[in-house]
C-alpha cells in the first residue's frame, strides 16, 4: 500500500493506461504544458508528447465531440473538463452522441469515451463555479456515471473507465484533489457498478457519495461515540446505473435510511434512492427516510452564506437522531 | 482632450492599478476568497474604450476580469470592493463575488465566469436596443481565448445578419490561462476571424491609451451611427498571473519584462511629463492620493460593512413582488 493524494492516484491511472495502450490519449484545457489545473496530468506532456496529451482551445462542446468521434473509431480518450459547470457546454455531444450512438447503431458502434470533471462547492468560487451535475448525467440513458470518494477509487475507477467500452463520466471534486489515502501498489480495477459498504452498522444506513462520504463517516463516528448508534455507511460510488439491489439489501438490514448529497434535493441522487426504497423495501422501513442536501439556491459567494447553503457532518448527525427518535 | 482630462485619465489608470494591487493584498489577508482575476497591464483597454463610449448609457458586459470595466462604467469602487469582501453593501449584495459584479444602474450588465458566455448576451442587449429604438450601443469585452467558443461564431453571424449595434472588444493578451494563443488558435490575429461574417474590424495597440481611444472612437461611431456590429482587437498583456493561483511557468521572465516596459501607465505618464502637463511630483501626489482613497474610504467601507444575514440565504432566488396574475 502506498499513501497518495487523489490527484496522484488519477495521474497514476492515466500514466499506466497510456503506457499500456497507444490509443489512450488525454485532452483538455491547460492539461499539457501547464500541467493541469489539478495536477492530475502533470508530467504526461513531457512523457507522451503533444499527440497524446492535448491542450485544447476553450471549445468544450467540440473537443468533447472530437473525443467522442475518436472513441467511436477505436481510440480511448480521457477528456478533462476543468469544472462541471463548463460541462454544460459539452452536453450536446455528451448526451446526443456519446450516450446514444451505441444504441442507435443497434450496438454496432462502441464509444469508449471518458470524461473526467470536478464538481461541487470549493471555497467561495461563486454560483457559476460551484454547481454539481450528477443529477443531469445520471438521467441520461447510455451513460455511466461514477464518483470517487477516495484516492483508491479515483485510481480504480479511471482504470476501469478507460477499459470500459461505454461512455463514462467520472465526477471528481475540486476540494478533494489533495485528499490523502491508501492505494494498493498492484494494478486493480474498481467496479463501475455497485455500491460499497464502507462502515457496517445495524441501526440505520447512511447513503453518500464523493465528498458527502466524509460527512457521513464523521457523523457515524459521533453517533457511535456519543449515542451508541451504529450507522452503516454505504458509498454509492456508481450513480448510473445505481445499485438497486445493494441499496435495498442494506436497508432490509437496518430499516432506516438517510441520503446525503452536496447537491440541491430536487431530481437528485436522494430522490432516486428514495424512489428505489419505496419500490423495493417499503414494508422494511421503520421510519420515513430523510434526505440531507444543499439548500435550493445558486451557491452564494459570501463565506457564511456558502457554508449555510451546503450540508455538513452536523446536519447528518442531526438527521440520524431524528430518524431514530433520539 | 485637454490637460485636465489627460490627468484624469492617467489617474483612472493608476487608480485601477492600485485598486487591483490592493485586492491582491486583501486576498492574501483572506478578506477576499474564491477566484480573483486582476487587470494590471491591460488598464488602457477598458478605460480607453469606455472613455469614447457613454458609460451609464451604453450597455457593458465582460468576463470574470471585471473590476475595472465595472468601475469605468460607473460603479462605485466602494460597492465593488465590498462585493469582493462578500458584504451586504457589495454591488451584488455579497452573493456574486469578484467574477460577478453587477450594476444595472450604470448599465454594467455583469461579469461572468463562463468563457464565451457573454457574447450572445451582448448581442441580446443590442437586439433590445434595436427594438426599443434608442441610440445606445452594447459593448462586450472578452479575451482572445473566448473566440474559440461556439458562441463567438454563432453570435458574430447573428449580430451581422440582424445588424445589431454591438461593439465586440477583444483584449488579446496572448494567453488563455497558461495556453499561449498560437497553441490554441490558427488565426492569431483575432480581428481577421470575423471577416466571413462581414463585420467591420480592426486591430491596434492596447498599451497606449491614445491609440486605443482613437481606434475606439472610430469603432464606437461606426456602431452608434451605422447601427452595425464592429470588432475591435486590442493587443495587450497581463502583467500578473491569470488568477491568484498561477505559477507563471508557461511564459518566460524575459517576455514579461519586455511587456512591462510597455506598461500603459508609464507610457501615458511619460507622455504627459514630456508635454509638461504633469510633473514627477504631481504624479507622486496623485499616487499617494489614490492610495489614501483606497485605504481610508474604499477598503474601510468594505471592512466595516455588514455581512449578509444567513436568514437571507434564499432571498433573490426568485423575483420578490413580481406580478403573479394567476393569484388575482
Ligand atoms: C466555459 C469555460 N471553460 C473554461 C473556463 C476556464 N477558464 C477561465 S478563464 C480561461 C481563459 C480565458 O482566456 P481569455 O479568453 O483569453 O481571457 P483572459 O483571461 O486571457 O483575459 C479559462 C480556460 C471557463 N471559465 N469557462
Ligand atoms: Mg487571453
Amino acid at each position: 500500500m502506498a499513501e497518495m493524494m487523489y490527484w496522484q492516484a488519477i495521474l497514476r491511472a492515466h500514466d499506466e493506461e497510456m503506457a499500456r495502450d497507444p490509443l489512450v490519449f488525454a485532452m483538455g484545457e491547460d492539461i499539457g504544458v501547464a500541467g493541469g489545473t489539478y495536477k492530475a496530468t502533470t508530467g504526461l506532456f513531457a512523457k507522451y508528447g503533444e499527440q497524446r496529451v492535448i491542450d485544447t482551445p476553450i471549445s468544450e462542446n467540440s473537443y468533447t465531440g472530437i473525443g467522442v468521434g475518436a472513441a467511436m473509431v477505436g481510440c480511448r480518450p480521457i477528456v478533462e473538463i476543468m469544472s462541471v459547470n463548463f460541462a454544460w457546454l459539452a452536453m450536446d455531444q455528451l448526451m446526443n452522441n456519446a450516450a446514444k450512438v451505441h444504441y442507435m447503431s443497434g450496438g454496432r458502434i462502441r464509444c469508449p469515451f471518458v470524461m473526467r470533471v470536478p464538481g461541487g462547492t470549493a471555497h467561495q468560487l461563486g454560483a457559476q463555479h460551484s454547481a454539481r451535475m450528477e443529477k443531469v448525467f445520471m438521467g441520461i440513458s447510455g451513460l455511466r456515471v461514477v464518483t470517487p470518494s477516495t484516492p483508491r477509487d479515483a485510481y480504480g475507477l479511471l482504470k476501469s473507465a478507460v477499459r470500459c467500452d461505454d461512455p463514462v463520466v467520472i465526477i471528481e471534486h475540486e476540494s478533494m484533489y489533495n485528499l490523502k489515502g491508501e492505494v494498493p501498489e498492484n494494478e486493480f480495477f474498481t467496479p463501475l457498478e455497485g455500491c460499497e459498504t464502507i462502515r457496517p452498522g445495524r441501526d440505520l444506513t447512511i447513503f453518500a457519495y464523493n465528498i458527502s462520504v466524509r460527512w457521513a463517516l464523521e457523523a457515524a463516528d459521533r453517533l457511535s461515540k456519543e449515542l451508541g448508534i451504529e450507522a452503516e455507511v454505504v458509498d454509492l460510488r456508481a450513480l448510473k446505473p445505481l445499485d438497486r439491489a445493494g441499496i435495498a439489501a442494506s436497508v432490509r438490514r437496518t430499516h432506516r435510511a438517510l441520503v446525503v448529497e452536496e447537491d440541491e434535493a430536487p431530481v437528485g441522487v436522494g430522490s432516486e434512492v428514495l424512489a428505489i426504497l419505496s419500490e423495493e423495501c417499503f414494508f422494511d422501513l421503520d421510519a420515513a427516510p430523510i434526505r440531507v442536501h444543499a439548500r435550493d439556491v445558486p451557491i452564494p459567494y459570501n463565506r457564511q452564506l456558502e457554508k449555510a447553503a451546503i450540508p455538513n457532518a452536523g446536519e447528518v448527525f442531526a438527521a440520524a437522531r431524528k430518524i431514530l427518535g433520539k | 482632450m485637454d490637460a485636465t482630462d489627460q490627468k484624469r485619465l492617467l489617474r483612472e489608470m493608476l487608480f485601477a492599478r492600485r485598486f487591483e494591487e490592493r485586492c491582491a493584498e486583501a486576498y492574501q489577508e483572506r478578506q477576499i476568497g474564491g477566484f480573483l482575476h486582476l487587470y494590471p497591464g491591460q488598464e488602457a483597454c477598458a478605460i480607453g474604450v469606455l472613455e469614447k463610449a457613454r458609460p451609464g448609457h451604453d450597455y457593458v458586459i465582460t468576463g470574470y476580469r471585471d473590476h475595472i470595466h465595472a468601475i469605468k462604467s460607473g460603479m462605485d469602487p466602494k460597492a465593488a470592493m465590498a462585493e469582493l469582501y462578500g458584504k451586504e453593501t457589495g454591488c451584488s449584495r455579497g452573493r456574486g463575488g469578484s467574477m460577478h459584479l453587477f450594476d444595472p444602474d450604470s448599465r454594467f450588465m455583469g461579469g461572468y465566469a463562463l468563457v464565451g458566455g457573454p457574447f450572445p448576451l451582448a448581442a441580446g442587449f443590442a437586439k433590445a436596443i434595436q427594438m426599443k429604438g434608442g441610440d445606445e450601443i452594447s459593448i462586450c469585452f472578452l479575451g482572445d481565448g473566448a473566440n474559440n467558443q461556439g458562441t463567438f461564431h454563432e453570435t458574430m453571424n447573428m449580430a451581422s445578419l440582424w445588424q445589431l449595434p454591438v461593439l465586440f472588444v477583444c483584449e488579446n493578451n496572448l494567453y488563455g490561462i497558461g495556453t499561449a494563443i498560437e497553441r490554441a488558435t490558427v488565426e492569431t490575429s483575432q480581428y481577421l476571424r470575423v471577416a466571413p461574417y462581414r463585420i467591420a474590424a480592426s486591430q491596434c495597440d492596447g498599451q497606449d491609451i491614445d491609440v486605443v481611444m482613437s481606434e475606439a472612437e472610430k469603432a464606437v461611431t461606426h456602431v452608434r451611427e451605422k447601427r452595425q456590429p464592429y470588432f475591435l482587437e486590442l493587443m495587450t498583456y497581463r502583467l500578473r498571473g491569470h488568477s491568484m493561483s498561477d505559477s507563471g511557468a508557461y511564459r518566460s521572465r524575459e517576455e514579461v519584462e519586455q511587456w512591462a516596459r510597455r506598461d500603459p501607465i508609464s507610457i501615458y505618464r511619460t507622455r504627459l511629463e514630456a508635454a509638461n502637463i504633469l510633473s514627477e511630483e504631481d504624479f507622486q501626489k496623485m499616487d499617494l492620493d489614490i492610495q489614501n482613497e483606497i485605504e481610508n474610504e474604499i477598503v474601510r467601507f468594505a471592512l466595516e460593512s455588514p455581512e449578509p444575514r444567513v436568514e437571507d440565504l434564499e432571498r433573490y432566488v426568485y423575483a420578490d413582488g413580481g406580478p403573479k396574475p394567476w393569484l388575482k
